[in-house]
């Protein structure tokens, strides 16, 4: 009988830039089992939101995560507009869109980076943070700071792009797409990151069907879902584009359709900012006099997949019960069927293939007792808390 | 001159450079090629962002002899980012416990100086100074690589 081996990564690993304990249980080189244990990164992001008032939780939703920090506030936003039925002007769409697009860029360049570090192509990695920086100028000029922007508000944007700075975007997009190209180049036409990445990690569409899979991942492996199209929001009914699905789902293909994604995003950022010329400067707010009390959902597409923020609302000013849930949550368990059976050496791509983000993920942990073991909240415990707590927001009506 | 950590006090070798250089251990041991290990607690992924972007050719932290290194018993600095909850607790102290002595602690953005937006958070175990000594703050929300790279080259020089 062949030993079983566990490998430990994590939880704090130079590998990761976050704290993630997997534990690859192994017979030989070949992953028999896979298990990940998370909490290291829990916040209690959702009930810090009923503290705060809706436009202080826009800053703590930005602070979910710091790589989509467009996707969940775009989310919120939909649902609070949701609840009070608020239109919001063209030209705050199309600034909502450009940023949520550029966003999209810059995640997906950090992606292409962190894969070839893991293939031990460091130089895709130098390369892609490279030509990443551009972007990050760009919102920097934009919003102010490089990464967490702080655009959106209820009924709007809080920070306008005046006509004059579009001569200013533009060429950095042609820089972007120049260099998307050659990085194209240097992923597709290479025999090494072939041999590496196809076979590799493959989901077939029943897999992603099973767990419920989004976003890229999903995409990957021929479900064209895409929330952009779906369930349109913003400006993206108002420009042309396509979503742009790959067949095989393994992780080349993942690779494929992150670095055709980021055309289209150019494509869709350039036809917003010829939009935002037709549209009144300085037209980017809707006077917005109170949430009326009930519910709304918003979605969203991030870089990683769908969004989605559900956000109760009593009539104050505060959310009475918010509720979030990131595309990480359900690619994570796509590992169960993507890593067991490759060697230990393809299980490190195929771990970072769905892009997994764990600081969106942490919503909810179970607290076990230290000297017994004992989980001190079942699940059953849990629904009665919640049911006890649904009771009392009705109560409240 | 400080006496060298009682630990060193068999190497004759490393008495030998202090002799010759004429400066305490702690001065020659921070002098040049610091080691970072970087700990990122329960942050949004900002700052660990940053720091691996300090790496990247527009900053390039190795010119300055500087290399993120795996593990914390060869690190000479200490990154901390991220507001610290319950389960992180535990662990940053017991870094900090295998860390060889003297060690540099950096708190990096708003969280890891004082808890940031989620200082009032049900997980929260406290600031970074309060559990480890800290010896330099670097705020901002995220703070920009130049910033990063501001602070740790200021400690190079201290």
């Amino acid at each position: 009988m062949v030993k079983k081996t566990l490998i430990p990564i994590g939880p704090y690993h130079p590998l990761q830039e976050e704290p993630e304990l997997f534990k690859l249980y192994c017979e030989g080189e070949i992953v028999k089992d896979i298990k990940w244990e998370t909490g290291y990164n829990h916040r209690g992001i959702e009930k810090l939101s009923e503290k705060k008032t809706y436009d202080q939780s826009f800053f703590l939703v930005e602070r979910i995560c710091g790589i989509c920090s467009t996707s969940h506030p775009f989310a919120f936003a939909n649902a609070i507009e949701e609840i009070g039925n608020i239109e919001i002007t063209n030209r705050a769409k199309y600034i909502r869109s450009i940023i949520g697009e550029l966003e999209r860029i810059h995640s997906h360049l950090l992606w292409v980076g962190l894969a070839g570090h893991f293939l031990g192509y460091n130089t895709v990695f130098m390369w892609a943070w490279k030509y990443r920086e551009p972007v990050l100028d760009l919102f920097e000029m934009i919003s102010g700071n490089r990464n967490s922007y702080a655009m959106f508000k209820v009924g709007g944007v809080r920070r306008d792009i005046e006509n004059n700075k579009i001569s200013q975007i533009t060429p950095v997009l042609d820089l972007v797409k120049k260099k998307t190209d050659m990085l194209v180049g240097a992923v597709m036409d290479d025999p090494v990151l072939h041999a590496r990445t196809k076979g590799v990690g493959v989901l077939t569409k029943q897999d992603i069907i099973d767990y419920a899979a989004v976003g890229p991942t999903a995409r990957a492996s021929g479900i064209d879902v895409d929330i952009r199209r779906d369930d349109p929001y913003a400006a993206y009914p108002l420009v042309n584009w396509k979503v742009i699905t790959a067949e095989k789902g393994d992780v080349f293909a993942k690779a494929e359709v992150r670095l055709l994604e980021m055309y289209e995003s150019i494509s869709i950022i350039e036809q917003c900012l010829e939009g935002l010329k037709k549209e009144k400067e300085g037209d980017i707010n809707v006077k917005v006099k109170d949430i009326p009390a009930g519910w709304g959902t918003g979605r969203a597409e991030a870089p990683r997949g769908e969004v989605f923020h559900y956000v109760l609302s009593d009539g104050s000013n505060s959310p009475a019960r918010h509720k979030i849930r990131a595309p990480s949550y359900t690619n994570i368990a796509t590992f169960k069927k993507s890593c067991i059976g490759q060697t230990i050496s393809d299980a490190t791509i195929s771990l970072a293939a769905v892009d997994p983000c764990y600081c969106c993920t942490e919503r909810m942990a179970v607290a076990y007792d230290s000297k017994t073991g004992d989980k001190i909240l079942n699940g059953n415990e849990l629904i009665a808390l919640s049911a006890k707590k649904t009771q009392n927001i009705k109560n409240q009506f | 001159m400080d006496e060298p950590v009682s630990y060193y006090r068999n190497s004759a070798f490393i008495f030998w450079i202090l002799k010759i250089k004429n400066v305490g251990f702690k001065e020659f041991c921070f002098k040049k090629s610091l080691w970072l290990f970087h700990f990122g607690g329960a942050s949004c992924n900002n700052c660990d962002i940053e720091i691996l972007d300090c790496l990247t050719p527009r900053y390039d932290l190795e010119r300055f002899g500087m290399l993120l290194i795996g593990s914390i018993r060869h690190a000479d600095v200490l990154l901390v980012n991220g507001s610290i909850n319950q389960r992180d607790k535990s662990r940053l102290l017991e870094l900090y416990e295998q860390a060889p002595k003297p060690i540099v602690v950096v708190a990096i953005g708003a969280c890891g100086c004082t808890g940031g937006i989620f200082a009032e958070g049900d997980t929260f175990a406290g600031p970074v100074d309060k559990l480890i000594p800290v010896d330099a703050y670097i705020p901002g929300c995220p703070p920009k690589p130049e910033a990063i790279l501001a602070g740790i080259v200021k400690l190079l020089n201290k």
